[in-house]
């Protein structure tokens, strides 16, 4: 590894403050390998991990607040997110293998914004919104393409607010070395409005397929995406799978997800 | 692109390994797997893939299972980490070591020190594990020599019995 210096934050606003053009690390799974293969080489670390504005999971009813720096496997095991989000709970348990999810956080997820990621579809159907140290981002407006957010230099994200839904499911197909999503889709309903959001697939990150929220507003059961296809123009093809069979992809684990919710 | 500073800068890691306090003056940028090996010499401790993939670095930090490739060494200061010198007492080896011998769970032998810690942070959490809890405590390893049945019996004998 390259020299670089490492600062450890006591909390949000001295991280923000220290950062300056190094980057925030979080659970470090993917920036630490990332800058051992030098595609990122920032000379700055600065650390989250004793930050304890950065921890925590609450929720008031209506709204499941979960802090930045809260593990996969935190929120995978949390009675306060069974309880109100279950499905996101089980997405959490579905991240990557043990030792990921022991480290890798939901903060770290989200702000890096990988295709192939669980996080950012969860965020994206339940309308989550995104809190940093300077503002509120609503998960539509936040995420903007491969490894791409709304974030500017030096924001920091602090939380994620997860209104509850009457369902929620995230049905995966998975790498099954990665454990990455080969096409993972997340569904949620409130009352008469749906919303599907796929992630792994689009060749511009996650994002929702409204076809398939305007069938299920009306009939909320799997039989109701019969017939119901996505064009494969848009999506990834790689050596794991065509963009025509990530397309067929994005039916069936639609209609697991609504089967499951 | 920003540039590297030119230095490294060393500090004080006060760290428990294996039971024991230490201190070392370690880099900011060295990982925890190098400080392990190098510093500590705790050569059971393997570099693999060096990028978080492999599992071959696994090790407990305060009891739960990582990986030292890619965790920062200046980043458990004041923590407990467990190596697979830890596990066995007076030059013997642990249950669990004993049945990966006698089960044939070691091939070339390169991924088991980190299977034997994920599959030793399983059973401290489970004692009595299914085989499919055992498959996905054990999720994050590769053994490229693709003894997994072995690996699993060897897990699978130890499990119910006391440590």
């Amino acid at each position: 590894m390259y020299a670089f210096t490492h600062h450890a934050a006591t909390s949000v606003a001295d991280a923000v403050k220290s950062v300056g053009e190094g980057k925030f690390l979080a659970g470090g799974h993917t920036l630490i390998p990332t800058m051992k293969q030098r595609l990122a080489q920032p000379g700055h670390l600065v650390d989250l991990n004793k930050v304890a504005e950065l921890k925590g999971i609450s929720d008031n009813g209506s709204v499941l607040t979960i802090k930045a720096m809260s593990r996969h496997a935190e929120v995978e095991a949390s009675d306060v997110v069974r309880r109100a989000v279950p499905g996101l709970a089980a997405l959490a348990g579905g991240i990557g293998d043990p030792q990921v999810r022991h480290r890798g956080t939901i903060g770290g997820s989200v702000a890096n914004n990988d295709p192939v990621a669980d996080y950012p579809a969860a965020c994206l159907a339940l309308g989550a919104t995104i809190v940093t140290d300077r503002r509120r981002i609503a998960a539509d407006d936040f995420f903007q393409g491969l490894f791409t957010t709304a974030l500017e230099d030096g924001e920091l994200i602090t939380a994620i607010e997860f209104p509850h839904a009457d369902k929620f499911s995230y049905a995966k197909f998975r790498n099954p070395a990665s454990r990455y999503a080969l096409v993972g889709v997340a569904v949620a309903r409130r009352g008469a409005q749906v919303r599907v959001a796929v992630t792994g697939a689009g060749s511009d990150g996650v994002f929702r397929w409204t076809d398939a929220e305007s069938k299920l507003a009306s009939n909320f059961s799997a039989s109701a995406l019969d017939g119901l296809t996505i064009p494969a123009s848009g999506l990834n093809g790689d050596i794991h799978g065509s963009a025509e069979y990530r397309a067929h992809l994005i039916g069936v684990m639609a209609k697991r997800a609504v089967a499951a919710a | 692109m920003h540039e590297p500073s030119a230095q490294y800068k060393k500090r004080l890691l006060r760290i428990k390994v294996n039971g024991r306090w230490r201190e070392d003056a370690v880099a900011d940028g060295c990982m925890l797997v190098d400080y392990l090996r190098d510093t500590a010499g705790l050569t059971g401790v393997k570099t693999g893939c060096d990028g978080g993939e492999c599992g071959a670095c696994t090790v407990l930090l305060d009891g739960l299972p990582v990986l030292a490739c890619v965790t920062l060494a200046v980043r458990c200061e004041g923590r407990s980490v467990e190596t697979i010198e830890g596990l066995a007492a007076q030059g013997r080896p642990s249950r669990l070591q004993q049945a990966f011998h006698e089960k044939l769970g070691a091939q070339c032998g390169y991924c088991t020190p980190g299977m034997v810690m994920a599959s030793e942070a399983l059973l401290r959490r489970n004692p009595t594990p299914t085989d499919d809890e055992i498959r996905a405590a054990l999720a994050g390893n590769l053994c490229r020599c693709t003894g997994y049945v072995k690996i699993i019996e060897s897990v699978k004998a130890v499990a119910g019995l006391a440590p």
